[in-house]
């Protein structure tokens, strides 16, 4: 649900990255806020525990300037992929305007792959919001481990509904931005449209 | 999602900041927020510290929505109200209707007693505008039906211009 405020002329938007732990969602805001102008970033906040894995959620506010005389700002949420924190990720999902799907490409993180894109269409469905329309994009990550599967393995088993596809090796920035730029322009082409998610 | 866009219209935004003001004079508060139940910040008032408003919405929000999650594990549907005491600054927050969280701030010049019984008393004047902001989001017709400029592809693209 984005916000819109005409009062103070700003279109807000949620974007959530979701995937399995140690994929590398984290990273993924990590690299964005050291590369980002300062004026166009907030703080980024991170509640995780002392082993740096995350607990609650990351959230880095993005200004990413202003169309036809509206500011628009993008916030980022990382959900906690660790199995055992379902609960906060099904309340991060709330009010996702857009999603990517930060897959591991380990093959010995298949399943988990599997499993977390299960648990999203299952907190999707949860908070009433369709995942056929929601603006989603997913990053195959850690491209560069020699343990990772072939793009075209991992496509077919996570590519659920023709989403843009990018590959990544997210600690090297490697198609962080492209994630993000693609999510994005989705989210405000949908809200061009009018369309309700 | 489940319904469209969250809209603020300006003369929600005027009346929701006179509400807030005449909240933070009667309860004494250091400030008032108003956030989206999604992290959203709505509107602020009062002696704001040095923070980062959108990092301070986001964690109300996502405190709320925690104590909401232990309510219903417990066989409640909600727990109406949730207080946190400091050494110095307190803060009192509560939910507005179905979309909104109220947060106040205050310290010794006040007290939770006082600053419960103000949030008591003008909590439906602003579920009042809170539940005409819902009931639009709800209603189908999409931005575009209250103005929102046309947005081409060259806007979006030029977004990523100079940021990054």
């Amino acid at each position: 649900m984005p916000f819109i405020n005409y009062a103070q002329r700003e279109i807000t938007c949620k974007i959530v990255y979701y995937g399995p732990g140690l994929g590398g969602k984290t990273t993924n805001l990590q690299w964005i806020h050291q590369k980002t102008n300062p004026d166009a970033k907030g703080k980024l906040v991170s509640l995780a525990t002392e082993s740096e894995r995350t607990l609650f959620f990351d959230l880095l506010p993005l200004n990413l300037g202003t169309i036809r005389g509206f500011k628009v700002r993008f916030q980022l949420y990382t959900v906690p992929g660790q199995i055992f924190y379902e609960a906060s990720r099904k309340l991060i999902v709330k009010g996702a305007d857009g999603v990517c799907f930060v897959a591991d490409s380990q093959a010995a993180r298949y399943d988990a792959n599997l499993e977390s894109l299960k648990d999203l269409r299952s907190h999707l469905r949860a908070h009433s919001i369709d995942f056929p329309s929601i603006p989603y994009a997913l990053q195959l990550n850690k491209r560069d481990l020699p343990t990772a599967m072939p793009k075209d393995q991992l496509i077919a088993a996570l590519r659920l509904k023709n989403e843009p596809v990018i590959e990544a090796v997210a600690v090297q920035g490697i198609g962080v931005f492209e994630t993000l730029k693609v999510i994005v322009k989705q989210t405000l082409a949908q809200l061009r449209t009018g369309a309700a998610v | 999602m489940s319904g469209s866009d969250l809209i603020l219209l300006e003369e929600e935004h005027v009346r929701l900041s006179e509400l807030a003001e005449t909240l933070l004079t009667q309860a004494n508060a250091s400030f008032v927020g108003l956030i989206d139940r999604n992290g959203q910040p709505l509107g602020w008032c009062g002696e704001l510290p040095d923070v980062d408003r959108t990092a301070l919405a986001s964690l109300a929000a996502g405190n709320v929505a925690a104590t909401e999650g232990l309510a219903e594990m417990i066989g409640e549907p909600s727990f109406a109200a949730m207080y946190h005491e400091g050494e110095s600054e307190h803060l009192h927050m509560s939910t507005l209707g179905r979309i909104a969280i109220l947060v106040v701030a205050f310290n010794e010049r006040s007290s939770l007693g006082l600053v419960r019984l103000r949030v008591r008393q003008l909590a439906p004047d602003f579920e009042e505008v809170f539940d005409v902001m819902e009931s639009r989001s709800r209603n189908p017709g999409g931005s575009g039906a209250l103005g929102l400029p046309e947005i081409t592809d060259e806007d979006i693209d030029s977004l990523f211009g100079d940021s990054f």
